[in-house]
């Protein structure tokens, strides 16, 4: 074992790549849950991103089609749990999970001729002036786009929920539906916006994983993500600057879970792999012994009898 | 515009109809898919449907109905009484692999001692490593309300890590020259669980199901634990008024849904699996969910769903052979009728009002 080859830098700046796909489904998962619906189709959405961003990067040679794409897959496959729960008012729980089942399928379909297959790369975005700091600028300046934008939409999401009076309905009708409704506020069409935004943040965050993290297709390659991604919202207790904090943390296990792999620590590769969902468990037992600080009307389902 | 209204009760013709309304959609849907795929959508519905049952080699394929559709309808029951108390199990497929590897386990510790008494003890270790495995997210709800849902979801990615150390690592077959996998337990009499008839796919794991479907069923109808697992999921501030526990009963109902997919884990790797291997879970605590939704979380229709679920696999497995149909297919398949069910439910619980706009 030789631990001494895990170089904190580094660690820091992988951690930033691995914590950016469960960051932008966390983000994504965050506003639609803001808005009182629990889809928990994160983890059928993000594979399906991962799929059509796959497909459509390696046709065009372009990720940033491959990011729309993804962006378009995991919105759609949205738009069917939108539809069921909103429109034929089915249970979330239920709705969420066929979403998830659907998902793997229709990805392992639509992805089986690209095993194996090498994306175009994304392109770094080397930051003129910060980049060349010596040292730092390497770690936190010289990332591909989309660590950026992960971090662009974290700021975004946080400036729209607190300062916005969009943001401000879309938590009214998360925390009492009927409130909001006789407001005047379009409780549906608000929720469904929202489901769609979290599908596409999902589709965002899981073609990360097939163009950038790993970079190929697998099936079932993002074994749990979307489900982590639920598990971060949760322990963020619904606030965006912690889902960011706790995406970091989530990253900064899981790298140093595999440089100790490559150290060659004496524990099983096997043991060592569940530890990012052990801690996740953790975490959720600490956070949820707290004060419960969820939305109102979490998963329950909103139907106007006037 | 069509509207929603509330039913005074749900509908007792759309709680039969909508499962068969939704098989026939997704038989639709599912054509039109094969089409796109180009295959032609008669032939694929045909053979995923009518093969297994009444083709050419359905002689060779019925037995295997039971075989697939026993540990299904096994985890389908356990999670139907969850779910009718709003108590989400979805990590039956991690339960089903660790009771796997508790029975397997006990079996390879006394590996090669001949005894009667074996086999019933696998199924106890069985029954108990699936039950504690769903005791950590149960008591961890209860203690400090973690989310069963996501818990027992993260268990399962435990239990397929455990699993590939297990037959990596300690139950690794010492004669089987490096490969992964464990002793075959269907060369160990003692410890087989072999068909109770030959070439009918009846073993015990089948007996298993079946009993669990009756007790399923005396105990929904005619107990008054069913009755409080009935009332929670309907009205949870009523059933606490009645002196329901709902901490004691979200226990009870975890724990049999647990022990009872650790039983088909152990009946699934002592029969027709017969070795723990790094790909020996299949999926079936996943599409038991889908078996359990199908039957209206009821026990005489999780039976039938089963069935069904069952006749899509092996009609799957027959049309990625005649017809080079992709094995993803049928998940997809699986998929779209839990979607076109829940869509159908509507009616169920509301009807439609047709209405001009300027009435509304």
């Amino acid at each position: 074992m030789d631990l001494s080859s895990i170089q904190p830098g580094l660690l820091i700046a992988s951690l930033m790549v691995a914590a950016t796909p469960i960051l932008i489904a966390a983000l994504g998962e965050m506003v639609v849950e803001r808005a009182g619906v629990l889809n928990l189709g994160v983890e059928g959405m993000m594979i399906t991103g991962a799929v059509c961003g796959f497909v459509v990067a390696v046709q065009t040679g372009s990720p940033l089609f491959g990011f729309a794409a993804a962006a378009g897959g995991g919105a759609a496959l949205a738009l069917i749990f939108g539809l069921l729960t909103q429109m034929a008012l089915a249970n979330q729980v239920a709705s969420g999970l066929a979403l998830t089942l659907f998902g793997l399928g229709l990805s392992a379909l639509l992805g089986q001729s690209y095993l194996g297959v090498r994306p175009p790369s994304t392109a770094r975005l080397d930051i003129p002036v910060l980049g060349d700091i010596p040292g730092l600028g390497a770690v936190l300046f010289a990332h591909d786009w989309m660590v950026y934008f992960g971090l662009f939409l974290t700021l975004a999401v946080w400036a729209f929920l607190r300062h916005t009076r969009a943001g401000l309905i879309l938590r009214a009708v998360g925390e009492n539906a009927e409130a909001a409704h006789a407001l005047g506020y379009k409780v549906v069409r608000v929720r469904l916006l929202a489901i769609l935004f979290g599908g596409a943040c999902a589709g965002l965050g899981g073609a990360y994983l097939s163009l950038v993290r790993v970079p190929q297709w697998t099936e079932g390659m993002t074994s749990g993500a979307g489900w982590i991604a639920l598990a971060l919202v949760v322990f963020a207790s619904w606030r965006a600057g912690r889902v960011l904090m706790g995406a970091y943390l989530f990253g900064g296990m899981t790298v140093l879970q595999l440089n100790l792999q490559a150290a060659g620590v004496a524990i099983p590769v096997e043991y060592l792999s569940m530890s990012p969902y052990l801690v996740t468990i953790l975490v959720l037992v600490i956070m949820s012994a707290r004060r419960n600080q969820a939305p109102g009307d979490l998963g329950r389902t909103f139907h106007s009898a006037r | 515009m069509v509207r929603l209204e509330r039913r005074a009760k749900p509908s007792a013709l759309w709680a039969v109809l909508a499962p068969l309304v939704a098989v026939l959609i997704t038989m639709c849907a599912g054509g039109i898919l094969f089409a796109v795929l180009g295959k032609d959508p008669f032939e694929a519905i045909a053979t995923i449907f009518w093969e297994p049952l009444f083709g050419e080699f359905a002689e060779f394929y019925r037995p295997q109905l039971l075989v697939k559709g026993g540990p299904l309808v096994l985890i389908a029951i356990g999670l139907s009484l969850g779910f009718r108390a709003g108590v989400w199990n979805i990590g039956a497929e991690g339960q089903y692999i660790v009771g796997a590897l508790c029975g397997a386990g006990v079996a390879l510790a006394a590996y090669p001692a001949e005894h009667a008494l074996l086999f019933p003890a696998m199924i106890l270790a069985g029954l108990a490593g699936g039950w504690a495995w769903a005791m950590i997210p149960a008591l961890l709800k209860w203690r400090f309300g973690a989310s069963e849902i996501l818990v027992s979801l993260m268990l399962v990615y435990v239990a397929e890590r455990l699993l590939k150390a297990m037959s990596l690592g300690v139950m690794k077959n010492p004669d089987g020259m490096g490969f992964p996998g464990s002793r075959n337990l269907q060369d160990y009499p003692s410890a087989h669980n072999a068909e109770i008839f030959a070439d009918t796919g009846l073993h015990w794991g089948v007996v298993a199901a079946l009993i669990a479907v009756i007790a399923s069923y005396v105990l929904l109808s005619r107990h008054v634990l069913g009755f409080h697992i009935r009332l929670s999921g309907q009205a949870p501030r009523a059933a606490r008024f009645a002196g329901v526990s709902p901490g004691r009963l979200m226990l009870f109902c975890m724990g049999v849904s647990g022990a009872l997919a650790g039983a088909a884990g152990l009946f699934e790797v002592a029969g027709p699996a017969g070795q723990i291997g790094i790909s020996f879970n299949a999926g079936y605590g996943f599409t038991a969910i889908i078996v359990a939704f199908l039957g209206r979380l009821h026990p005489v229709g999780i039976a039938l769903a089963g069935a069904l679920m069952a006749l899509t696999y092996i009609g799957g497995e027959i049309a990625q052979g005649d017809l080079g149909l992709p094995a993803a297919a049928i998940q997809l398949f699986q998929g779209m009728l839990l979607f076109f069910l829940l869509a159908v439910d509507v009616l169920t619980h509301f009807r439609l009002q047709f209405a001009r706009k300027g009435t509304m």
